[in-house]
C-alpha cells in the first residue's frame, strides 16, 4: 500500500451513515417492506452494516457475506488469503434484502455477492446500500442508497479502515484496485 | 528455507500437497483458515462455489477407499470442478500400462489435478516429479509414508474444539508402525506447536526411535498414556496384521489397547476422541465411546470435505501464478 491520506474523517462518515439510514427508511416505507434482512459484505461492508442495522433497529441479526469463493479473478490471483465464513442467520428465500458494502467501484464485488446470495436461496428483492459510490464501473450495477458520491483518478484508491474509528483513506497505486 | 520443497513453487506457495514434512506452521494455519471458510458452503441451499469451474480433477485410487475418495470427489464437486474417478483395478494398469503412461495420457486430456492413493510409499512424490508444470498432485495416502489431508482434517477438528495448539496434550493410540495417518499427524501436531504428543502402542507396533524422530513420547499402557490428555486419537487396526504375529488376537488387543469409558477416565473431562474411520467396534474402541458425547468422529468426516476443498483450491489457484513465460506458453 502506498502513502495514504484521510479522505473523510469519522464525523463525516457518521453523518453519511445517518443520511443513508434516513434514505433506507424512506425507501422501505415507500415499498411497504417491514422486515428487511441486512447483509454486510466483508470486511468494510460489515462495519457500515453494523451501524445501519443498529440505527434502523432491525430485529433479526446481521448477515455477513464473504465473496472470495465467487471472485472472477481466481485464475489470475489464486485464493484470497483472508476468507471468513459467510453467515446468514435466516434463510433468504422470499425475503427483502439490504446488501451493504463500503465502496462501489467496478461492480465486480456486487456481481459476486449476488451469486453468493442466490446460492442461498431466492430473495424477494435486493437493495444495494454503499458508503461511497464512485466512478470506475465495469458492470451494469448501481447503488440504491449511497452515503457519498464522488469521482477520482483511475489510479486513486479509496479504502475504508475500521472497525473503530471509521476512516476513509485515499491512496495512489500503480496497479488496478483490489476488487 | 534452504532445501527446495517439491510441494512449493518458487514463491513458497502450495503447488502440490504431498506430505506435512517441510511445511511451515504458517502454511498449515493458512490451510486450516481456508478450510474454515469452506465449512460454510455446506450451509448454502446450493452447496457449491464456482471457484474451480472448468478445472478437471482425476481421482487415481490404486488402493480401495470409500471415505477418502468420496470426500475428495465431493470437495472437487463443491468447488465446481469436473471429476474423473478412475477405477484402477479394471483400467489400463491392469493391462500393464505404467504409472507414467497413465499420467501422460490423462495430462493429454487436460487434467489439472491428480488425487493419488497408492500402496507404494513415494508414489505421489514420483508423480509430482514427473508431472507437467501446470499439473498439481495431491497425496491421498501413499504406503506407510503420508496421508496429509487426513492429518489436516484432524487438525481442523482439534482446533475447532481446542483452539490453542500451544497448550495441548494429544495421544495417538494404535498401530503407529504401519500408519501413514499417525506419521502425518505427528508431524502436523509438532509443526503447529503442540508441546505434548504421545504415541501409545504395543512395542511391536511402534517404529524404532519414534521419540527422537518425531519429538513425541511413547507409552505402552493406555490408561497411563491418555492421562490428562485433551485429545485422544485412535488409529484403525488393519485386521490383516493380526495374522502377521505383530498382534495377539483382536480380543486380547482390545483388552489392552481398546478405548473404553473406564480407560478414558484418566483423560481430561472435556477431552475429545477421534478416529479416522472405518472403526472396528470392539477392537480399537467400545461403541459406547465411539457414539459417546466426547466422540467427534463424524465431525472429522464433515471437516474432511472442507480441508480437501482448501488444499485443492490453493493448489489450483497457484497454478497460474508461475513465471509469465510459462503462462504464455500454455496460451500459445
Amino acid at each position: 500500500m502506498s502513502k495514504s491520506d484521510i479522505w473523510k474523517d469519522t464525523a463525516a462518515i457518521e453523518t453519511a451513515i445517518d443520511t443513508m439510514t434516513e434514505r433506507l427508511r424512506e425507501r422501505l416505507e415507500r415499498r411497504g417492506i417491514e422486515r428487511p434482512l441486512m447483509i454486510g459484505i466483508h470486511t468494510g461492508g460489515v462495519w457500515v452494516a453494523e451501524r445501519l442495522h443498529a440505527r434502523l433497529g432491525l430485529a433479526e441479526p446481521l448477515g455477513h457475506l464473504d465473496i472470495s469463493f465467487y471472485r472472477d479473478d481466481f485464475s489470475r490471483v489464486g485464493m484470497h488469503p483472508q476468507v471468513r465464513p459467510s453467515y446468514l442467520p435466516v434463510g433468504v428465500d422470499d425475503r427483502h434484502l439490504i446488501l451493504v458494502d463500503d465502496v462501489l467501484q467496478s461492480g465486480r464485488t456486487i456481481r459476486a455477492a449476488h451469486n453468493v446470495l442466490f446460492d442461498y436461496g431466492r430473495p424477494a428483492s435486493v437493495t444495494l446500500a454503499v458508503l461511497l459510490e464512485r466512478d470506475g464501473r465495469e458492470l451494469p450495477i448501481a447503488a440504491d442508497v449511497a452515503g457519498f458520491e464522488a469521482g477520482f483518478g483511475a489510479d486513486e484508491q479509496i479504502k475504508l479502515s475500521g472497525p473503530e474509528p471509521l476512516l476513509m483513506l485515499r491512496a495512489r497505486r500503480g496497479a488496478n484496485p483490489i476488487r | 528455507m534452504t532445501t527446495p520443497n517439491p510441494q512449493l513453487d518458487a514463491q513458497g506457495r502450495l503447488k502440490h500437497f504431498l506430505t506435512i514434512d517441510g511445511l511451515s506452521r504458517e502454511l498449515l494455519t493458512e490451510i486450516l483458515d481456508q478450510a474454515e471458510g469452506f465449512l460454510g458452503v455446506a450451509q448454502q441451499a446450493v452447496k457449491k462455489v464456482p471457484l474451480c469451474r472448468g478445472k478437471v480433477v482425476a481421482n487415481l485410487f490404486f488402493e480401495t477407499s470409500t471415505r477418502t475418495r468420496t470426500t475428495f470427489e465431493l470437495a472437487a464437486k463443491r468447488l465446481s470442478a469436473d471429476v474423473l474417478n478412475l477405477n484402477i483395478s479394471t483400467s489400463s494398469t491392469a493391462k500393464g500400462e505404467t504409472l507414467l503412461d497413465t499420467l501422460r495420457n490423462l495430462e493429454a486430456m487436460h487434467v489439472d489435478m491428480f488425487v493419488v492413493r497408492h500402496a507404494e510409499s513415494g508414489t505421489a512424490h514420483f508423480m509430482a516429479a514427473h508431472a507437467a508444470p501446470h499439473v498439481s498432485i495431491v497425496n491421498a495416502g501413499d504406503g506407510r509414508h503420508a496421508h496429509p489431508t487426513q492429518a489436516m482434517l484432524d487438525m481442523l477438528t482439534i482446533r475447532r474444539h481446542k483452539p490453542d495448539f500451544d497448550q495441548l496434550s494429544v495421544a495417538i493410540v494404535g498401530d503407529i508402525l504401519h500408519s501413514r495417518v499417525a506419521r502425518s499427524q505427528m508431524l502436523a501436531l509438532r509443526t503447529l506447536g503442540v508441546p505434548d504428543v504421545r504415541v501409545i502402542a504395543p512395542r511391536t507396533l511402534l517404529p524404532t526411535r519414534v521419540e527422537e524422530a518425531f519429538g513425541v513420547t511413547a507409552y505402552h499402557d493406555l490408561s497411563e498414556g491418555v492421562r490428562d490428555a485433551d485429545v485422544v486419537i485412535m488409529l484403525r487396526i488393519q485386521r490383516e496384521r493380526m495374522n502377521s504375529a505383530l498382534l495377539p488376537s483382536e480380543h486380547e488387543y482390545f483388552q489392552l489397547f481398546g478405548l473404553t469409558e473406564e480407560r478414558l477416565a484418566t483423560a481430561k473431562p472435556e477431552a475429545i476422541v477421534m478416529h479416522p474411520g472405518p472403526i472396528n467396534r470392539g477392537v480399537e474402541m467400545d461403541s459406547q465411546v465411539a457414539d459417546g458425547r466426547r466422540s467427534v468422529i463424524l465431525e472429522q468426516v464433515t471437516n474432511g470435505i472442507a480441508v480437501r476443498m482448501a488444499v485443492m483450491s490453493m493448489c489450483l489457484g497457484n497454478q497460474h501464478l508461475g513465471s509469465p513465460s510459462q503462462e504464455e506458453a500454455t496460451h500459445a
